[in-house]
């Protein structure tokens, strides 16, 4: 075969669809069964899982998906995009919603410089041409929520463009392996969010809330480089910190300030791009992958069994786990676009085209918010790795929960325990009990100074590993404690008297001759049971290792 | 007083001549007594007599805002105003009352300004007559004036009088009318095409369109965004000087307002005429202009060079094209502007509610006239994906060489344009309507819209009576951001034609309040 097996997800792994019933390639034309293309990928899903890790049987045919994003981020910024309402994700409804807003008749756009900052910096953070002249354009389309019959974008010339986004995917047999991938980015363009539309079935009413309405957001246009849901999912993770890290949006998915559409289509390797079908509502990472990895799967099979792909929009059924074509999108919408005519251009400047004597209020100069982008997450992750010798995929964990790894500096810097220690610590032991209790770190009853003295006390082999999980838990659950407390209180410092150690263990051999017989007849699982005798004994306070040094020692082992 | 200039009566406030009070009532009486003009759809009677009595309170105090404390104004009914109905003469915004000013209107109450009304128009601004709007259509005052009727009479065959009237031209034309009939001292148009010199011209008053970008619009309900400028419609030049310089300057909430400071002015007398150059453009002597306004153009232009200025004939080559481009712009970003009209805020909402479109639909086609409803079809055909490029674009281009014509002859040495405001004198009501309103348009915008494309300041002065006893006008054209050096050249030449004062004794019993003479000759003009 001379078309290379397709790499459908992450390298190592191979996934290869097989066809089901024999249909002809050149059958794809025909079109049996394409009215009803949702339902029955739905059920052919369910029938016949992925298969994976096989190699590809002879007449087999190889798919390549491709998948683009776009994404919508509420720019965190006090004000809206082009009025002074205020910004709040949880006000009462309407309570936030300006004249404009509100589209009353004769109320004029007036650009917010944030937003304008907040689209450069996310440009420059990308790797983004900035635009020195960009434009706002009206997309029209009648909708409840969309008080003015249009939004405000930047269809033909936006803000930045030609930049990538570099991401990192889990591979190899444990998923520990990270290989860092790259997806272009088309272009980043301002424009208004729209209100809120509310179904009331019970009473057929729709409600409109507007607090929403003219909200400023990035749009961000990932080019159709990735090829799978763990990647698209990944990209979007990484695009979340860089704007989390720059401040320029909060990108919070179930709070719907990162929001993302994708466009996915299958081919065969070495023929043209399939018809594509947007999905849209994937209101978390998660199911964003879940979204595409079905939809990749129902445009094979729908495409093996003769069928077509509709250039259609649908969206994800979280609760069935697939996707369903969207009915109130019929036909396509011509947005009738038009330059916006109240918004003259938008001009950037760097310090050399910027004009003398101009009022610093008035112009954005690119440079300046050059100097002032914050540490990337990339640049963080790979001084994690530097200074501390950590594992890669180890920097990306400690910088995928939020205030994680400030978390991990602050125990770092009051502790002399190794790095490693901690990491591991902060990444197994602390890291776990959030999980568990779904907590956010700033929500932990375990301070870094806390970890800290307790990594001290480990370190200097004041106490146990085991006893240290133990103070971890009472750090846990009594609020206030300082680690030194409460092994003082629990009595779990280790024996530091080794005259009494020695005499422990050899009242414990006296006491177990038979124990002591099966050691010397050569059974290797007999002197565990001894250390369990003497740690009982020691109530736990003293380091099996120690006992078990001497254990042998007096046993002349 | 009611017949004297803003500038005279704003003088005899200061010397206490006249009380703010009396001039509101006098103005309030005079609206209804000309209520048959249809020049106003709502008289803000009790907002405009608090008004006075606050501004009377100020001169008490020796605290006069300035000129305009106490002055009488209109304002077109598609500026926003907080708290008084503004309607756009359209079932659509039928009962809408505005949570806020328009920055005019706020600019002109700042000043002291007392509000009159709000003024009739054709449905959202869109004709040139000011006869399509659901209040009915605006009487133009000379119809009743005694210099018309004179001449009527001398070849009447027996007709009755009151099915002859005129139309005042639009879609200004009830602040044309108010300003006209003496019922205000000022009033506010909109200028998309023409729709202030137009009305201005026929009711003999200077109409004046500034600069694109001198004077917020923010507040104006649009027709054309790119386009509208709110419009000064006064008695005299000076006037229209005052109220500019009061409305001019940057808004925070109009990003399309020059940022340069403007500062209040008067304007000079011209006196060395040698350094001026007047262009006179070929290309607008059309077949279609009457000969009356013919023969007053080239008179007015015989006039400048007798005083010593240099009148030179010019071309602006693309100008025959304007006005098809215009109609592109217009309706595309009329269709646009009107989406929001959908009856879910605010306005009329129809009863329908079997689903959200049928109930926009239902609102719609209830709350737009004919023309209006044209306009946003043609407008969303024009902006359609497979046309977009050969209708939008295109006009687009056009109006840049359009732009760039102006530009060329300014830069040549001219000074200031002149040319014809309108086609001819106002025509009967019943004559106006036996074409459509498009077709009227694109006729009455011939001169003016032209003006709009490239968004220079432009003011139509009434130069002369023609023989049937009715105003004409001439446009003076400036360079853009020189509507002082333009509205200079204006003032001269209303000096030299010395335009008569409409003589409506027989519209009104009582007339002694408007042409009361006696105690002015007291009032000392600086």
């Amino acid at each position: 075969m001379a078309t290379p097996v397709l790499r459908w997800c992450c390298p190592g792994r191979r996934w290869v669809f097989a066809g089901i019933g024999g249909v002809s390639r050149h059958g794809r034309g025909v079109p049996t069964g394409s009215t009803s293309s949702g339902k029955r990928g739905q059920s052919s899903v369910a029938q016949q899982p992925l298969i994976t890790a096989q190699k590809p049987r002879k007449g087999e045919r190889e798919w390549a998906a491709v998948v683009g994003l776009e994404i919508h981020a509420q720019i965190a910024s006090n004000s809206k995009l082009f009025s002074g309402s205020q910004v709040d994700f949880a006000a009462p409804p309407n309570s936030l919603v300006s004249f404009f807003d509100a589209s009353l008749p004769g109320t004029l756009p007036v650009l917010n410089r944030r937003c304008v900052e907040a689209a450069v910096m996310t440009g420059l953070a990308l790797d983004c041409h900035i635009n020195r002249r960009s434009l706002f354009d009206r997309k029209h389309y009648f909708y409840a929520d969309l008080p003015a019959g249009y939004q405000i974008t930047q269809q033909r010339l936006p803000i930045a463009v030609n930049g990538s986004l570099v991401y990192s995917v889990c591979v190899g047999k444990r998923r520990s392996q990270m290989v860092t991938k790259t997806a272009g980015v088309k272009q980043i363009q301002l424009e208004q969010d729209s209100g809120k539309s509310l179904h009331d079935s019970l009473r057929s009413q729709t409600l409109i809330d507007l607090n929403r309405a003219g909200v400023g957001l990035l749009e961000v246009v990932l080019e159709p480089d990735m090829s799978c849901g763990e990647e698209a999912a990944a990209a979007i993770r990484e695009l979340q910190l860089i704007l989390q890290a720059l401040g320029t949006s909060q990108a919070n998915m179930a709070e719907g300030q990162l929001r993302v559409d994708a466009n996915i289509s299958v081919h065969n390797p070495g023929e043209p791009l399939g018809v594509r079908t947007e999905v849209k509502n994937l209101n978390s990472a998660r199911f964003l992958a879940k979204a595409i990895d079905y939809e990749i799967q129902r445009q094979i099979n729908e495409l093996e069994n003769g069928g077509k792909i509709l250039n259609e929009t649908r969206s994800f059924d979280y609760k069935l786990g697939c996707t369903v074509p969207m009915r109130d999108k019929e036909g396509k919408q011509d947005y009738r676009f038009m330059p916006e005519p109240n918004l003259p251009p938008l001009l950037l400047y760097d310090s050399e085209s910027l004009p003398t004597g101009t009022d610093p209020q008035q112009v954005i100069n690119i440079d300046q918010l050059r100097e002032q982008l914050p540490e990337l997450p990339r640049v963080t992750r790979e001084k994690l790795v530097q200074q501390y010798g950590m594992l890669p995929e180890h920097s990306f964990a400690l910088l995928n929960e939020v205030g994680l790894l400030e978390f991990f500096q602050n125990v770092i810097k009051e502790t002399r325990a190794e790095p490693k220690k901690v990491t591991s610590w902060v990444l197994n032991t602390f890291l776990g009990f959030l999980k568990q209790q779904n907590l956010a770190v700033s929500e932990s009853p375990v301070t870094p100074s806390a970890l800290a003295e307790l990594l001290d006390l480990l370190d200097r082999k004041a106490i146990s590993s085991s006893a240290a999980k133990q103070v971890f838990q009472e750090l846990w659950r009594s609020k206030g404690k300082t680690p030194a407390q409460i092994v003082a209180e629990k009595k779990l410092e280790l024996m530091q008297d080794a005259e009494a150690l020695e005499q422990l263990c050899r009242s414990t051999l006296e006491a177990h001759p038979q124990v002591v017989t099966d050691v010397k007849k050569g059974n290797p699982r007999a002197i565990n049971k001894l250390i369990g005798l003497v740690r009982r004994a020691t109530l736990g306070r003293a380091d099996p290792t120690v006992i078990k040094e001497v254990l042998e020692r007096q046993l002349s082992l | 007083m009611l017949g004297r200039t803003l500038r005279e009566v704003s003088e005899a406030l200061k010397q206490g001549l006249v009380t703010p009070t009396e001039l509101c009532q006098r103005c309030l009486s005079l609206i209804k007594k000309t209520k048959i003009l249809n020049a106003y759809i709502t008289v803000s009677e009790e907002v405009a007599l608090k008004q006075a009595e606050e501004s009377e309170k100020r001169y008490k105090k020796g605290h006069s805002l300035g000129d305009l404390d106490g002055i009488p104004v209109a304002v077109k009914d598609n500026f926003s105003t907080a708290g008084i109905e503004t309607t756009c003469a359209s079932n659509m915004l039928k009962g809408y009352v505005p949570p806020y000013n328009a920055t005019v209107v706020q600019k002109l109450l700042d000043q002291g300004a007392l509000l009159m009304g709000k003024t009739n128009l054709d449905e959202f601004a869109m004709g040139s007559g000011s006869t399509d709007g659901i209040f009915g259509p605006v009487k133009n005052p000379w119809s009743y004036s005694k210099q018309y009727r004179e001449k009527r009479k001398q070849k009447s065959h027996g007709e009755s009088e009151d099915s002859h009237w005129l139309i005042t031209g639009g879609s200004s034309g009830g602040s044309a009318a108010a300003v006209s009939a003496f019922t205000c001292f000022a009033a506010l148009g909109s200028d998309t095409g023409g729709s202030t010199r137009n009305p201005a011209a026929h009711c003999g008053v200077v109409g004046l369109k500034p600069s694109y970008g001198l004077v917020s619009r923010h507040g104006l309900i649009p027709l054309v965004n790119s386009m509208d400028v709110p419009g000064i419609l006064t008695r005299c030049v000076d006037d229209a000087a005052i109220v500019l310089g009061i409305l001019a300057g940057h808004d925070p909430k109009d990003s399309t307002t020059i940022q340069d400071p403007v500062k209040p002015f008067t304007l000079p007398s011209l006196t060395d005429m040698s350094k001026l150059c007047i262009g006179i453009p070929k290309e607008y002597l059309t077949p279609e202009l009457s000969s009356e306004v013919q023969s007053l153009w080239s008179k007015a232009a015989n006039l400048f060079e007798s005083e010593g200025a240099k009148v030179i004939e010019v071309s602006l080559p693309h100008t025959s094209y304007s006005i098809v481009c215009y109609h592109v712009l217009c309706t595309s970003e009329v269709a646009s502007n009107m989406a929001r009209f959908d009856g879910l805020e605010y306005g009329h909402r129809c009863d329908t509610d079997v689903s959200t479109e049928a109930m926009y639909a239902a609102t719609r086609r209830e709350g737009f006239n004919d023309v209006v409803r044209g306009r946003i079809l043609s407008g969303n055909f024009f902006l359609l994906k497979e046309n977009y490029e050969n209708y939008f674009v295109k006009a687009q281009k056009v109006r840049r060489l359009i732009a760039r014509d102006f530009v060329n002859v300014f830069n040549s040495g001219v000074d200031v344009l002149l040319t014809p405001t309108t086609l001819s004198e106002a025509v009967p009501h019943t004559e106006f309507i036996r074409e459509d309103n498009r077709t009227r348009s694109a006729q009455d915008d011939l001169f003016t819209q032209a003006v709009n494309m490239a968004g220079l300041p432009a003011v139509s002065v009434p130069m002369a009576l023609s023989s049937q006893g009715l105003p004409i006008g001439l446009q003076f054209i400036g360079r853009a951001f020189c509507d002082q050096q333009l509205l200079t050249v204006a003032k001269w030449f209303e000096k030299q034609v010395q335009f008569p004062v409409i003589q409506l004794q027989e519209l009104m019993d009582d007339c002694s309040s408007i042409f009361e003479n006696e105690k002015l000759a007291s009032v000392s003009l600086k």
